[in-house]
């Protein structure tokens, strides 16, 4: 205030500042609420999941039922769909793993400079676009042009058990939506890895260099030991992404029961598309079998993502994947 | 040259041919050599594929069978003039450049059949843009593909419907994650709490999809089912726009803390202490300066995580069930996004024995949609760039 401030002026100004301090109080307290939902909500995606599922997990005690509508007992039902979603997920990651980390090279040290930032967007644009949109591309184009490749591999790699079905003639099996799976992963991966590539010490590349290490050499001796932690982060929040994924498994996989066959059509099927496909017109008991399915998607995910970031948190000063 | 290659380079190799003798470039490869070994593995994959196909020639084993040869030729001609070190080098060059094109090749594909399906048929039948599917049957669709009847319907209903849902994931989840941030940022001081909130957003950045719609059907089951009632009217009511928007919420809420996070820890702690020197308040200083500062990266935050909820399917698939007439109003009746549109138009046409006219109107919804999220995408860059804060000159 200024010199000439009275006694009254001063109490005023006090009061004003009470004003402003209640003010204080109300913005951090409502910041604090926010953050006290955000751990709500995902208790409450926990809690309400456990309760809704309970009459499929334990159908003698949760419901007036004896047992589940579709098998004897819940994990009859579900153990098919695991292992389906894992072999989608696994097949993906493995495919879209060595090419996303060659692309993530590729933009980070060998394509010049104005080759590599337009790419790097364009790679940003395509982890944009909706999945059902790569479903139905699945579903169209990629389905009809894998036939022949799955008649070869029947026919060559048959004594494989993966490989062992017939190959049939829509091409809408496991191994379709793996692949369709992985084109998706594809620029998450590949956008991580190359923000962690970015961030190599250029003074080590250079030492390397300097010593006359070939530019393979330099990227084995520096990059891939300060992002080892990253890549393999990345891959594992690739592997989360792919497991949730519903619609691209959903309209290209004509669903059925477990088989090691992934060429096979009507063989398989995943946890997001079981529920996608049965959860818009199921009620009572069936809607809990999906709702439990779902929670066992949850956690599966939920350990992988945990694990991502368990890597990530470790190797903090390593990775720009946080 | 059109023998094989590998002899031909190292037959030329200890007379590099013309050039100057030169200690520097004494044992390389002269720079032709990629393109000799390109010609010479196209035409043994041209070879190899025309024997193995057996009167067939498939263009995709040719180019297969040639980048093989070419990777391999490429790797014993360098291991032959030069070294195994730099043979390993350019073999590794040459994956990542295969790795690269071979990455592309679905990625065009994709946008091509989108543009080549949609674009016709959008640009044939405009109305699709203004129609709903209300009073649409089998039997029109059967009319259109047999009797070249003119496309009937549209997805108006689905424009609306993501609109309306959009936007109130947005409503609920921007004030959620703005706050979270400027908590996390600006209150917290790395205690347990706040750990666990980072934490715990990062786990939810994993959710899958679906997982959440599951969770906010399960949510607003509860919510009717106790508060006003479990006839099968009242369960009806449980699908609605709403709790599609809280579905997305779940899914948008840690895409926006994460992007506002970054923002808020970028703008300089100079600015902060100028503010509370001058005796303004910290809540104030947050609004009229910290906010003010991080505002562009934060609208493109924002922006970007529209842009992503807005392509979600299968939330919206099990909670806000499926109609055919445009509706408005997300408290109440069922509602359609576009890209579920897009999925029950390509999954149960319209008319499952003319399955045509479906694909042709889930085509256009896919061009539509795609374009919407790209424009979405566009915008965040567009106002990440203009108004970004000035840079003072330090």
């Amino acid at each position: 205030m200024t010199e000439t401030a009275t006694e009254p002026a001063k109490r005023s100004s006090l009061t004003a500042s009470r004003g402003g301090a209640a003010g204080d109080k109300v913005f951090s307290g409502l910041a604090l609420a926010a953050g006290v939902i955000i751990l709500m909500v995902l208790a409450f995606v926990a809690i309400f999941l456990v309760v809704e599922s309970l009459p499929a997990l334990w159908p003698e005690v949760f419901s007036d039922e004896e047992s589940i509508e579709s098998a004897d007992t819940f994990w009859q039902y579900v153990w098919p769909l695991m292992a389906g979603t894992l072999i989608a997920s696994i097949i993906a990651i493995l495919l879209a793993t060595p090419v996303a980390v060659g692309i993530a090279l590729y933009i980070s040290h060998y394509a010049p400079k104005s080759v590599a930032t337009p790419v790097g967007y364009v790679i940003d644009l395509l982890a944009a676009i909706p999945s059902v949109v790569f479903g139905a591309w699945g579903m169209t184009t990629l389905a009809g042009g894998v036939v022949p490749l799955y008649k070869w591999l029947h026919e060559y790699l048959g004594w494989i058990p993966l490989f062992g079905g017939d190959a049939g003639n829509t091409g809408r099996a496991l191994l379709t939506s793996a692949i369709v799976l992985a084109v998706m992963i594809l620029p998450i991966i590949t956008s991580l890895c190359r923000e962690i590539f970015i961030q190599t010490p250029k003074l080590h590349e250079e030492a390397a260099l300097a010593l006359g290490a070939t530019r393979w050499e330099m990227i084995r001796m520096t990059v891939f030991p300060f992002a080892r932690a990253g890549i393999i982060s990345s891959i594992m929040l690739g592997l989360g992404r792919a497991l949730g994924e519903t619609m691209a498994v959903t309209l290209v996989l004509s669903p059925g029961i477990f088989s090691w066959s992934i060429i096979t059509s009507g063989r398989n099927a995943t946890i997001p598309s079981e529920i996608a496909l049965n959860f818009p017109e199921a009620f009572g008991m069936r809607q809990s079998e999906l709702i439990a399915a779902g929670l066992m998607l949850f956690i599966i995910t939920l350990v992988v993502n945990m694990i991502a970031r368990w890597i990530v948190n470790r190797h903090k000063e390593f990775s720009g994947a946080n | 040259m059109t023998t094989s290659t590998d002899t031909t380079q190292r037959g030329s190799a200890p007379q590099p041919g013309g050039t100057r003798k030169n200690s520097l470039t004494a044992g390389q490869m002269p720079r032709w050599t990629w393109i000799a070994v390109a010609i010479g593995a196209l035409v043994l994959a041209a070879g190899l594929t025309a024997l193995l196909g057996g009167g067939s020639f498939s263009w995709t084993g040719w180019l297969i069978f040639a980048a093989v040869l070419y990777i391999v030729g490429m790797y014993v001609t360098t291991y032959a003039i030069e070294n195994k070190r730099r043979a390993t080098d350019g073999i590794w060059r040459n994956l990542v450049w295969a790795a690269f094109i071979l990455a592309l090749i679905p990625l065009v594909s994709v946008v091509w059949t989108v543009f080549a399906n949609g674009l016709p048929t959008l640009l044939a039948n405009p109305q699709l843009l203004w129609t709903d599917m209300g009073g649409v049957t089998g039997a029109d669709d059967i009319a259109t593909q047999n009797e070249g009847a003119s496309l009937q319907g549209g997805f108006l209903h689905g424009l609306a419907g993501t609109l309306m849902i959009t936007l109130m994931a947005t409503i609920i989840s921007v004030p959620i994650g703005l706050l979270t941030s400027i908590f996390l940022v600006e209150y917290s001081r790395g205690g347990w709490f706040s750990r666990s909130i980072v934490f715990f957003v990062d786990v939810m950045t994993g959710i899958p999809s679906i997982v959440a719609g599951l969770f906010a059907f399960a949510v607003v089951e509860l919510f009717i089912t106790t508060f006003i009632g479990e006839s099968p009217r009242h369960v009806q009511m449980i699908k609605m726009g709403l709790t599609a928007a809280i579905a997305l919420s779940v899914l948008m809420i840690p895409v926006v803390v994460r992007s506002t996070e970054e923002m808020l820890r970028v703008v300089p702690n100079e600015l902060r202490e100028a503010s509370y020197a001058l005796g303004v308040r910290k809540w104030r200083t947050i609004f009229k300066v910290v906010l003010p500062t991080a505002m562009s990266g934060i609208a493109s935050g924002i922006t970007l995580a529209i842009a992503r909820v807005t392509g979600e399917t299968a939330p919206i698939l099990v909670t806000a069930g499926y109609a055919a007439a445009t509706n408005w109003n997300p408290f109440s009746e069922w509602m359609t996004a576009l890209p579920v549109f897009i999925y029950r138009q390509l999954m149960n046409p319209t008319a499952p024995a003319a399955g045509l006219p479906s694909a042709d109107r889930a085509w256009a919804a896919a061009l539509v949609l795609i374009v919407i999220v790209m424009l979405l995408n566009l915008a965040a860059r567009i106002i990440a760039k203009a108004f970004a804060p000035k840079k003072t000159g330090r």
